[in-house]
């Protein structure tokens, strides 16, 4: 693999995709991926204040008497999460670090919630981009106690007198151990540990202590008068626990389906010895030797997000409907603050069906022709819920018709690069710069028979639209 | 040579007896059980629901106990034909209330406390295709993307939401060109794709073809699914090799002003199911299909302040057509007085339902699909 390969690899894995300067500029290794770590803590992504959610918390809400007026401003509420939801994709897109955002797309999904609850959504992605690239144990704290994750997994209902098991064996099934590391009893008795864990109106974390059970407890062969942050620190002490998170990263940035098991122990084995520092994990994961290898090229299949994010970091664009790249996220299935379950998303190959596939295959038209793609969205959640209060002649329609709608986009200096080129070297010199994997001689000749020959401008355009639509262009 | 996956429709899979079909019906949102099937002679009932009660003389009689919703004058017919089976009180064990995890547990046909990234149909395809070609569209959802419930943990089938748009997108003359040499990319995941791409312009050719087969004389609404169960119906009657048919309705979620969506979103069922019986009649299918309807959860039966009611538990399913062995009430309510904080306590399992229809309807093994063994009902 040569040096040029290498950055893309490397940049499409860490970040979400090559930009044409690094690609015609690339650098050691070693740099490169220095350069992937942001010096400073990121800024917080804010779009509900404080004072929006003194304003709309539940209980300032039960003080609005209009019934009505109260169902409304709720629904209103609910939706800011679509705010959140662009507010970051477009720190994504522009950022300068996109380790840090890929990463927290990571944990966004190792970590799932789905609330309804936009300040909240908001709080607990703030901690994930803060804790992202630093110290798992930090952020396994951070998480455990976001209101977030104590609504999500119904920990207010955690209380002395009536442990509540959910966050217990969430924390350890999903987010730590993995299934078959621990037992019912440790499950139950670490409820108990986590008794009292709550947040109060602010949407802080708090202690009722009244409602924590502090008896002796026996947890992972462990006894003592634990606390929840006894628990969090007993299973940090546990080696499977680096193992666990290892594993899931490794299949996040390496490979969806082949994991190496030699490999996955060895970095467990740092991640363990380092006390959890995630930045250094993806350090040895993005030097590595067996990295630059022809196997894990194209050994992933791109998630919908990092579709969407990398065709507007290639092409800047414009959507003059805001809907727009949420409804792209939903028809792809992966909306953002919206996973399927607590398990965030499956991935890999959960992410094609003969209609996922096809409709990413129509995008590159759909977003660089205006071309109309004619589909309609399953209802969600807070759509269902937000229909409450249209009480007469309901369009009952379930299905929702979809417009990916106008899209502006700036191709000069996309075409001005191109341009450099001689016409006859464009094919092979974009497939370069686009696949990640090569393709046949016969791919590029029928890939070259449907280009647009016009003009040198329209001949880049098609081909780059032609060789977006390959299925090999859903690989990373 | 030709790899056995890229035959498409031209390999015939294990046919079922009669070409006989399953309809899939969703009822998406958390259908009202209660006011569905109105338990018109328990006065708590009443009480429970003193503003959106369905009165005994509203409602459509079916036994002495029970009455079916007025709305559903169809099924109302069919029942006092013999053609419907009604089980009661399907639910499964520490239920969930929120839509998207209920649906999840109903889609995967797992239990509450498991995450399954696959579902029951899914799977069947998986099973009954074992060793064997059998293209993606022997399972079919009508609309544009694919339920959890079709995806299987190596098969999945085949989303259309509309036939000619669907043979149009799929079809266009680039895709066929690159599907065309899919057998050269064997790595992983690019053969992955190729053998998906492959099988979806090959759906979308037979899905196409089939559909032009038979034109039907059946008049459908023209509500949303009024135009799937037209699909449905066409393809059945066409012969295609098709053997489950998914299609959602809703969305039910009524926590406010229920009787309202909820009468109008039974007229539109109750006439598309009309239509699709009639046109099945017609063509003598009628008794090679078995039509299910279910909902991810049922509500509570104390109604709200808004006239409307809450997420709750178990429900009803609707069996009609082909195959009905106990026609009628299958099994009573559930008690309203024993509840479990305000909701029904679920008296079938409907994992049990699950593996009756996949053990007699579809005839495989319900076992491997769904994980365990659940002990089968007769209705069919």
């Amino acid at each position: 693999m040569d040096l040029q390969q290498k950055n893309k690899l490397l940049y499409t894995r860490a970040g979400f995709g090559i930009s044409l300067n690094d690609f015609d500029n690339p650098q050691p290794i070693d740099k490169a991926v220095r350069g992937l770590f942001p010096k400073a803590t990121p800024g917080r992504l804010e779009m509900i204040t404080e004072e929006d959610w003194a304003e709309n918390n539940p209980k300032a809400l039960k003080s609005v008497v209009d019934e009505m007026q109260r169902k409304e401003m709720a629904k209103e509420f609910r939706e800011r999460t679509r705010d959140m939801n662009l507010l970051w994709m477009q720190a994504m897109v522009s950022s300068d670090f996109p380790l840090l955002e890929k990463t927290t797309l990571f944990w966004h999904g190792h970590f799932a919630t789905h609330l309804d609850n936009p300040y909240f959504d908001q709080k607990l992605l703030n901690e994930l981009r803060t804790n992202a690239l630093g110290n798992f144990g930090d952020l396994l704290r951070a998480v455990s106690k976001s209101p977030a994750m104590l609504q999500f997994l119904n920990n207010q209902q955690n209380k002395k007198q009536h442990p509540n098991e959910n966050f217990a064996r969430e924390v350890m099934e999903l987010f730590t151990l993995g299934r078959g590391h621990y037992t019912e009893d440790d499950i139950k008795e670490a409820a108990r540990a986590f008794t009292g864990w709550a947040f109060d109106e602010y949407g802080d974390f708090i202690f009722r202590e009244k409602q924590h059970d502090d008896g002796e407890k026996k947890f992972l062969g462990k006894t003592g008068n634990f606390n929840g942050d006894d628990v969090l620190n007993i299973i940090l002490e546990q080696k499977q626990t680096a193992i666990f998170i290892t594993q899931k990263i490794y299949q996040y940035f390496v490979s969806d389906e082949k994991v190496n098991e030699k490999h996955v122990k060895e970095l467990a084995h740092n991640f363990y010895k380092n006390n959890y520092a995630i930045d250094t994990l993806l350090h040895d994961i993005f030097t590595a030797d067996w990295f630059y290898n022809d196997a894990v090229i194209g050994a992933k299949i791109k998630s919908p997000v990092e579709l969407l994010v990398g065709y507007q970091r290639l092409l800047p664009m414009q959507f003059n409907n805001d809907k727009t790249i949420i409804n792209l996220q939903r028809i792809l299935g992966q909306y953002l603050f919206n996973p399927p379950n607590v398990a965030g998303w499956p991935g890999g190959t959960n992410w094609i069906d003969s209609s996922s596939l096809v409709i990413r295959m129509r995008l590159p038209e759909a977003l660089f022709m205006s071309k109309e793609l004619n589909l309609s969205l399953k209802e969600t959640d807070a759509e269902m819920m937000g229909m409450h209060h249209n009480p007469v002649a309901i369009d009952t329609q379930a299905a929702k018709p979809f417009r990916v709608g106008k899209v502006d986009l700036d191709w000069s200096n996309y075409i001005a690069h191109w341009k450099q080129y001689k016409k006859e070297e464009l094919p092979h010199a974009l497939a370069d710069y686009l696949l990640a994997k090569s393709i046949s001689d016969r791919q590029f000749s029928e890939v070259c028979g449907f280009a647009d020959n016009d003009s040198i401008d329209e001949y880049i355009k098609s081909l780059t639209i032609l060789f977006m639509e390959l299925p090999e262009y859903q690989l990373a | 040579m030709v790899p056995q996956f890229l035959r498409g429709f031209e390999f015939s899979p294990k046919p079922l007896p009669g070409n006989r079909a399953l309809v899939i019906i969703q009822l998406s949102g958390g259908n009202d059980g209660l006011n569905t099937i109105i338990p018109y002679r328990n006065d708590l009932y009443y009480k429970s629901r003193p503003q959106i009660g369905i009165k005994k003389e509203s409602a459509l009689a079916l036994t002495d106990d029970v009455g079916i919703n007025p709305s559903l004058k169809f099924i109302k017919q069919l029942y006092d034909d013999g053609k419907v089976s009604i089980i009661n009180g399907v639910g499964y064990p520490h239920p969930n209330r929120s839509h998207f995890r209920s649906m999840d547990i109903w889609q995967s046909g797992s239990s509450s406390d498991e995450l399954i990234t696959s579902g029951w149909i899914g799977r069947y395809l998986d099973g009954s295709a074992k060793g064997k070609h059998m293209h993606n569209s022997m399972a079919l959802e009508v609309d544009d993307t694919l339920s959890l419930a079709m995806k299987g943990e190596e098969r999945k089938a085949i989303a259309v939401g509309d036939i000619s748009q669907f043979y149009s997108a799929a079809s266009n003359n680039y895709f066929k060109t690159l599907g065309s040499h899919a057998e050269e990319h064997d790595a992983q995941l690019a053969g992955y794709l190729y053998k998906t791409l492959c099988e979806t312009t090959s759906a979308a050719d037979y899905i196409y073809a089939q559909s032009k087969i038979y034109a039907t004389t059946q008049t459908y609404p023209d509500t949303q699914i009024g135009k799937r169960l037209k699909t449905v119906g066409s393809l059945i009657i066409s012969n295609a090799e098709t053997q489950v048919y998914y299609v959602s309705h809703g969305s039910f979620d009524t926590h406010v002003n229920q009787k309202n969506r909820q009468d109008k979103l039974f007229e539109q069922l109750d006439d598309s199911l009309a239509a699709l019986v009639a046109d099945l009649k017609k063509n003598g299918r009628f008794d090679d299909v078995l039509i299910m309807t279910f909902s991810e959860f049922g509500r509570r039966v104390t109604q709200n302040a808004s006239n409307g009611t809450d997420h709750g538990t178990a429900s009803s399913m609707f069996f009609i057509g082909g195959g009905i062995k106990k026609a009628g009430i299958y099994n009573d309510i559930p008690s309203l007085d024993d509840l479990d904080e305000g909701d029904l306590k679920y008296t079938v399992d409907f994992k049990q339902v699950y593996a009756t229809v996949l053990d007699k309807w579809l005839q495989t093994d319900a076992r491997s699909v769904l994980g365990k063994k659940y002990s089968g009902l007769d209705f069919i």
